[in-house]
């Protein structure tokens, strides 16, 4: 990425409390247009509940949060999604009962231009294939990993400008796991701005352009996704060594 | 053969009443997670709406049932917005006393003002029976039924078809994925709850019409037997609510029919204590899928 790049998303010293638990500890990183950025660290490291932060369902304690040089850190969920950044959520959060084309017509919510919406369902359709064939099926009956391309899709489906994915390899068979990670750079080549939560460790950091090491709330280590791929203390904490 | 095609006609009469109310109850529990004891105060209040209108602005039938449902619906707005809303992350025991709550003030509020007294609801429709075989069917039952199904189907078409259905459908299930895709959560709770309040302003509108009297704790028996129709139907089915609705009412008719009308009221809280031992999830009921 050119060092010239506009900043999309900075998180200044931000911090997150679960009540009394300080969650997320004066955490600053940033994304620029057209990465993909990924934050890694073990379960409890605090990554997800940065996501949730950016995306509006917590609000920091303290800290800053700002898209396109605006706070968006006391803005509600709905709002975020309007000013353009659309999250899949960890487990996929897929609306069970109700049809794959409901899901996408869900992600599209707040779009008005029906032709818009119509040409990206189609869109969605060359992208995940499978979609098209479940279209009136029960979300639910999905497999797992046909059900995290839907909620991928139905992010989409919002148009964003940057998208958040929390942990989308979580729980999928291996054969989904690395065509996850293609669409991810297939997105992020056609121009998509990424920021990508993952405990695979090792696959995330090969598709991002640069990483950030969370631990207990707190970022120890940042660098390009290739420097911390090779770097021998994070092999050995996070890549099985 | 006569006495139970009779009883037949009865029973979806007033099977209709129970079927709108368990719609309402069902929506709102869907989306709120809250049983909300208020509805059958809401359908009170619906009955009084009626009776106050024709008898002082000389509505018709039409323009009461109408208004009534958008009084009503307003009604559930304003009692979530204030009694419910600010409960929404508390334990799910304080929304439920609540509830209660606001049942006693809407109960005891319109003992207050409008007192006590039961009161004849105006004939504003002048019943007539007509004969079919033996079996009689009024006008005023033909209403209850055409506009009870009209209700639901319209009902159905809002949940199932609109945009505004999907966005209630999609926070009934997930309130932070519905976030997640730009659905104001609080809009999507008002608009359910004003739909299933204006149901159950319809119901009281027609109750009146069909029993004649009301009075302020008229609420109070149908909103547990709507809540028992809903289980009976199975929660989370909008048409599993409905045949509640109206089994409920067969079952109450056919009891008084059989000549045991002091023991109607036992008959349906019995039918609740069954299903729940025997088939919990109801006649619809949907079993939950989880996949990891």
């Amino acid at each position: 990425m050119p060092e010239t790049a506009e900043t999309m998303l900075k998180v200044d010293h931000l911090s997150v409390n679960y009540g009394a638990i300080k969650a997320v500890r004066d955490v600053s990183f940033d994304l620029k247009k057209g990465e993909i950025v990924t934050l890694i660290g073990a379960n409890g490291a605090g990554k997800s509940t940065i996501l949730k932060t950016v995306s509006g369902l917590l609000h920091p304690a303290s800290g800053d949060i700002l898209f396109e040089g605006r706070s968006i850190a006391k803005m509600s969920a709905p709002k975020i999604v309007a000013e353009g950044i659309s999250q899949v959520p960890e487990g996929r959060r897929i609306f069970a009962g109700m049809t794959v084309k409901e899901n996408l017509q869900l992600g599209a919510y707040l779009r008005k231009d029906k032709d818009g919406i119509e040409k990206d369902m189609e869109a969605m359709f060359k992208r995940f294939p499978i979609l098209k064939e479940r279209l009136k099926q029960d979300a639910a009956t999905l497999s797992g990993g046909e059900q995290q391309m839907l909620a991928m899709a139905r992010a989409l489906m919002a148009r964003p400008k940057v998208l958040l994915l929390d942990e989308p390899s979580m729980g999928l068979a291996p054969i989904y796991i690395q065509e996850i990670f293609d669409i991810v750079k297939s997105i992020n080549k056609e121009g998509m701005t990424v920021l990508l939560i993952e405990q695979n460790a090792r696959q995330a950091l090969s598709i991002a352009d640069r990483g950030y090491v969370l631990a207990s709330g707190e970022v120890k280590m940042s660098g390009t996704g290739h420097d911390l791929l090779n770097d021998p203390a994070v092999q050995k904490a996070y890549l099985g060594g | 053969m006569q006495t139970f095609l009779q009883q037949l006609i009865n029973g979806l009469s007033l099977g209709s009443i129970y079927a709108l109310l368990a719609l309402g109850y069902m929506i709102v529990y869907g989306i709120s997670k809250l049983l909300n004891f208020a509805h059958g105060d809401v359908y009170m209040l619906g009955a009084y709406w009626g009776y106050y209108t024709i008898n002082y602005l000389h509505f018709g039938f039409f323009t009461a049932l109408i208004t009534a449902m958008i009084a009503c619906g307003l009604a559930g707005v304003i009692i979530e917005a204030v009694a419910y809303r600010p409960l929404r992350n508390a334990p799910r025991v304080a929304a439920l006393i609540t509830a209660i709550g606001v049942s006693f003030f809407l109960e005891n509020g319109m003992s207050y003002l409008c007192s006590s007294d039961t009161r004849n609801f105006p004939q504003v429709i002048k019943r007539k029976a007509f004969d079919l075989g033996g079996v009689t069917i009024s006008n005023i039952q033909l209403i209850i039924l055409v506009t009870t199904i009209i209700l639901m189907f319209g009902l159905m078409w809002i949940i199932n078809y609109t945009k505004v259905g999907r966005a209630m459908r999609s926070v009934s299930t997930d309130y932070d994925a519905a976030s997640l895709m730009g659905i104001n959560i609080n809009h999507a709770v008002s608009i359910t709850f004003a739909l299933g309040s204006a149901l159950a302003g319809a119901a009281g509108v027609l109750i009146g019409l069909y029993y004649n009297s009301i009075d302020p704790l008229m609420g109070m028996t149908p909103g547990i037997k709507a809540f028992v129709a809903a289980v009976l139907g199975g929660i989370g089915s909008i048409p599993g609510a409905a045949v509640g609705g109206f089994l409920i009412g067969l079952l109450e008719t056919g009891v008084t029919a059989l000549g045991f009308s002091a023991f109607r009221d036992a008959a349906v809280y019995l039918v609740l204590i069954v299903i729940l031992l025997v088939l919990p999830g109801g006649l619809f009921g949907k079993k939950q899928v989880e996949k990891v």
